[in-house]
């Protein structure tokens, strides 16, 4: 259901002469899109630029340290059965917070059928993938803190990598926990149909439709995103 | 329910996100080997970009439905991006700025 009352006369056209339309057009610029998105993306747009001072400044840090930085692919190799494996964890982490996005994506298609069922089990698929990449990041952020690495100091090279590590990941990881509890929350709330009868969410008049999943949908994809820029930049480099 | 539809619940194959889940492992998965094969020097940061921007870009394009969305939103989302991209290039430049300096006086001033 549109929150914006339907304009007499509008028509929404594609393509440029579309945007034309949109950025000229009076009382609202995105006609026929729900409010709560157009938010969604513009929340999402400003915490782009929060991950982004984030690694732009580890990527300053990085590069102007005298220091040898430590070696990621040594730091985070985990033994499988007697031997290093390099970036074991993290490499299973990616896959974890991947596949959740798929089943995301996949809860979003079948809410917009009215398909109550599926969605609220791929939703509940998506919240178990996202509680299992906290949990293995908990271990990651244990081991690291028993072998002495701390965000002032570490055993194995230039003293910054802790206060990257812990400030990177630890925003990320606060993210994919306040994910895991709306998952939660929107899968109850799927189950429970109050996207199918419009029942009014909890703090707000709005009445419930499946457009909330694709929001949620929005932020989750948002944070695999996230994921795989730190992964890019902080694992790998 | 009212009678207003969104013209966005129009819905797509599942087929399309299968394959970009797909693609999204075998990227993640090029991206891991690049470590395990230790590659180094231009050819690790010229394999590990581009397999982030095609893993971002299919995020983006397909699971965020970008590709289908209407274009005023879409530039209002990318335009902001080369404000980074500056700032970047800034950084930089002030990293280079910052490393030299703690050479130069720190090791070549300060050893004499």
């Amino acid at each position: 259901m549109s929150s914006d009352p339907k304009i007499e006369g509008y028509k929404f056209k594609p393509g440029y002469s579309g945007m034309a339309a949109d950025t000229a057009s009076d009382q609202t610029m995105f006609k026929g899109v729900h409010w709560g998105k157009a938010m969604m993306w513009i929340f999402l747009l400003s915490d782009t630029f929060i991950f982004s001072c984030f690694l732009i400044s580890y990527m300053k840090g990085r590069g102007s340290t005298p220091e040898e930085w430590p070696n990621p692919s040594e730091v985070f190799a985990l033994n499988a059965f007697g031997v290093p494996v390099p970036l074991l964890l993290i490499a299973i982490m990616t896959f974890v917070l991947i596949t959740s996005s798929g089943t995301m994506a996949l809860a979003v298609k079948y809410g917009y059928e009215r398909n109550r069922k599926m969605c609220g089990w791929l939703i509940l698929a998506t919240a178990l993938g996202g509680l299992t990449f906290v949990g293995m990041q908990v271990f990651e952020w244990s081991k690291l803190i028993h072998e002495g690495v701390r965000p002032w100091e570490n055993p194995f090279g230039a003293a910054q990598f802790g206060s990257f590590f812990f400030m990177i990941t630890g925003f990320h990881g606060t993210h994919v926990s306040i994910g895991v509890i709306f998952l939660f929350i929107y899968a109850y709330k799927t189950f429970a149909g109050h996207y199918d009868e419009g029942k009014r969410g909890w703090f707000t008049t709005m009445k419930g439709d499946y457009v909330e999943i694709e929001i949620l949908g929005l932020y989750w994809h948002f944070v695999d995103l996230v994921w795989v820029f730190i992964f890019a930049f902080f694992y790998l480099w | 329910m009212d009678e207003i539809k969104k013209e966005q619940t129009t819905t797509h194959k599942i087929g399309i996100y299968l394959w970009i889940w797909g693609l999204l492992f075998v990227l993640s998965f090029f991206s891991y080997m690049v470590d395990w094969y230790q590659f180094q020097g231009l050819l690790r940061w010229s394999l590990i970009l581009i397999f982030m921007f095609l893993k971002a870009g299919l995020i983006m394009a397909f699971f965020m439905h970008l590709f289908w969305e209407r274009y005023a939103l879409v530039n209002v989302l990318l335009w902001p991006m080369t404000a980074i991209a500056c700032f970047v290039g800034l950084m930089v430049a002030e990293g280079k700025y910052t490393l030299f300096s703690r050479l130069f006086y720190f090791f070549v001033e300060g050893g004499q």
